[in-house]
């Protein structure tokens, strides 16, 4: 398959292989910072060949995990509701909220469909014009567009019966909430590749200036992964810090001016609540005043009620980057993938599911 | 006029009350394309000539939606599945039960069409249905057609197949690609077009198995069809069963390019999806290459591979040795495979 299997090539790989054992000049923690990063360093096995002195902790940008549980909340009370039929991506489907999950609101009679697209959302909508279709939006700036071309095509089309409850949250903000933390210790970034496509890479620059962190915007095939791992131990080692994009088939210096305008028609920046770190100043987007027929929230007039962490789960911290779910008193014994209590062991982006399906 | 013209094409709740429409859908439907002399008997229990050795015993229900789908439907499913259930025991099968489920309102084309795919896909495998049953359910209640097959299967006395059965130093060899029809269900279910030829692989395995049975005897230890959970929950129920760790080699698994191409857009791995034309065996280090060119000569076997080894230590363990000289652990599937995110 053109622009994988080259990537995955053991040919090419293996001099990286070489060159990754030998890049660490100095002890360094790299943060991944995305959940698909997370998952194909795990898939490649990457983590049982590390080079001595490189530590790798997974960062807060697995989407499912950082819905706050206030959100989840809502999403099972608009599932329930008999006049509304919901949309959502499969990762969400099985999240544990206070009070059971997606899952099981499903199994009580609520109409929920796992789509692939927002726009698949829509047509449900379309196909059912006597209920009012709720997209529940979960993601990065990766699905932001995606959400704004449907709601931009639902107005366009006149189709009144569909809304979305918008918890979109937006990069690199919670990253400053983290690097704040004199808890979390780390030299560099592995910035996410698809993320990084919308914002640019340019948008991890700040960091560099401010922390003096070593950033690498990196694919997520096994040659982009060993050479972004041994291209932050470089730059650590040499100690000069830098944004380096060497997913340049995927990402530019500059943000995706069309994605950027679209998202920026239909919403505009909130303060939002991350599971595990609280609520951020202008880390997610809401829908704007001009489209509120299509903001599922004002439609149905959701409140939000503020919720307590399940007793003993440690998703924050781990979300944070500060502990790894091997030091949770329930990773696989308690929380498991087929029985979760935190969000980071259900989403196959979570770091707990990762540790669980590839790293026991 | 038209009313009963409908009402003709359709499944009436009467259809399943045993009375006259009941009679009349056995006559004309079933009879008419599965007629063998123990069904053609309508008595309540089919009457078996028996033989000396073991019985194999299985039942499995198929609820696939959609019910057609390329390389298949409902029906012939349902007869290889149980087919290949007998068959991984090492059971030649003998014959098959068959209980419909249909809802009221479902189409008789369509029914029609499931049964004639049933009778061909019994005349190909030469395993006949011996008895069955029929009920209709209010609509509603069902989703078109459910079948359930149950079949039984004679097992020579000296043949002892199970995943208990793996030794230490076996060799593990897929009968051929992963995910053909686990992906195929998937992008039908979600209306995704995907260039290539998608299909699902659903085929009888008996005739592969009696040919290994015939060259490697006591040298088969395992037969297991991964079919939902795929081939990594099936590796985790063996390596479990036996004690043993399984470890594979990444770069052997066979996958067809659309499959790989599909998986990658909806986020799914392969080896989770389920198969339903093809068999894991394991057998004895020594023998791995003389069962490889045996599968080679057939057409179900065609495309086998060897894909991994039995080892001891780390008990119970399926691990994946990643073409960059690492290796990571393959968990049994959680749950429904899902799509992600992003």
């Amino acid at each position: 398959m053109k622009y994988l299997d080259e990537y995955r090539d053991i040919e090419l790989a293996r001099p990286l292989v070489e060159e990754l054992q030998k890049s660490v000049t100095r002890p360094l923690r790299i943060m991944e910072v995305c959940g698909s990063h997370t998952m194909a360093i795990f898939r490649n096995g990457l983590r049982t060949i590390l080079p001595t002195g490189m530590e790798l902790i997974s960062g807060p940008g697995c989407p499912v995990c950082v819905t706050s549980a206030a959100h989840l909340d809502a999403f099972i009370s608009i599932a329930d509701r008999s006049d509304v039929r919901v949309a959502v991506f499969g990762d969400l489907f099985r999240v544990p909220g206070s009070h059971g999950s997606l899952a099981n609101a499903s199994a009580r009679g609520a109409k929920i469909d796992i789509v692939y697209s927002p726009m698949d959302g829509l047509e449900i909508a379309e196909n059912n014009p006597q209920e009012l279709v709720v997209f529940l939006g979960v993601g990065f700036e990766t699905t932001t567009p995606g959400i704004a071309a449907t709601i931009l095509s639902a107005k366009n089309r006149n189709i009144k019966n569909f809304a979305v409850f918008s918890t979109q949250k937006t990069m690199p903000a919670p990253m400053y909430s983290l690097l704040n933390d004199p808890e979390l210790r780390i030299d560099g970034l592995l910035c996410p590749g698809h993320v990084s496509s919308i914002i640019g890479a340019g948008a991890w620059q700040p960091l560099v200036a401010e922390f003096g962190l070593a950033c690498v915007v990196g694919g997520f095939e096994t040659a982009d992964l060993l050479k972004s791992l041994t291209l932050l131990a470089y730059q650590v080692g040499k100690g000069e810090p830098k944004v380096e994009n060497i997913y340049p088939r995927a990402v530019s210096w500059e943000a995706n001016l069309r994605a950027g305008q679209m998202v920026e028609k239909i919403f505009e920046p909130a303060d939002m609540e991350w599971r595990g770190l609280g609520v951020i100043p202008e880390s997610g987007l809401r829908i704007r005043e001009e489209y509120g027929d299509f903001d599922a929230e004002k439609r149905l007039g959701i409140e939000l009620i503020a919720t307590e962490e399940p007793e003993g789960c440690i998703c924050g911290e781990i979300l944070k980057g500060i502990k790894t779910p091997t030091e949770c008193p329930l990773f696989d014994k308690r929380c498991t993938p087929g029985d979760p209590v935190g969000p980071c062991m259900v989403s196959s982006e979570g770091t707990c599911a990762a540790y669980h399906k590839y790293g026991r | 006029m038209g009313d009963r013209n409908m009402s003709e094409k359709t499944i009436l709740l009467d259809h399943g009350s045993g009375g006259l429409a009941s009679g009349k859908l056995i006559s004309e439907l079933f009879l008419k394309y599965l007629d063998n002399p123990i069904l053609k008997t309508l008595e309540d229990s089919a009457v078996l000539e028996n033989r000396p050795g073991k019985l194999a015993f299985t039942t499995d229900s198929y609820v696939v939606d959609p019910i057609f789908f390329p390389g298949g439907d409902i029906g012939k499913l349902a007869v290889h599945g149980t087919i290949n259930d007998l068959a991984m025991r090492g059971a030649e099968p003998l014959c098959l039960s068959l209980g419909l489920i249909l809802e009221e309102g479902f189409s008789l084309e369509e029914l029609e069409r499931i049964i004639i795919s049933i009778s061909r896909a019994c005349s190909k495998a030469d395993v006949p249905v011996v008895t069955g049953d029929t009920k209709v359910v209010p609509k509603g209640k069902g989703d078109k057609i459910f079948i359930n097959t149950s079949g039984i299967g004679f097992v020579d006395p000296q043949i002892d197949i199970s995943s208990r059965k793996a030794q230490p130093g076996d060799i593990v060899i897929l009968s051929g690609t992963m995910g053909d029809h686990g992906i195929t269900i998937m992008t039908r279910q979600a209306g995704i077009a995907v260039q290539g030829d998608l299909r699902s692989d659903t085929m009888p395995l008996h005739t592969l198995v009696k040919k290994l049975l015939a060259r490697l005897s006591a040298d088969l230890h395992t037969l297991r069809d991964p079919t939902r959970g795929g081939v990594a929950s099936t590796l985790n129920e063996i390596a479990v069963n036996s004690g043993l760790c399984i470890e594979l080699d990444d770069q052997s698994l066979p996958v067809r390019a659309e499959v790989k191409a599909a998986c990658e857009l909806l986020g799914l791995e392969p080896l989770y999806l389920a198969n339903e034309g093809k068999c894991l065996a394991v057998v004895s280090g020594d023998k791995a290459e003389e069962a490889l060119s045996i599968m080679h000569g057939t057409r179900e076997g065609a495309e086998a591979a060897i894909i991994g080894r039995l080892v001891s230590g780390k008990e119970g363990r399926v691990l994946i040795n990643t073409p960059v000289g690492g290796t990571r652990v393959v968990s049994p599937l959680h749950g429904n495979p899902l799509p992600r995110i992003c």
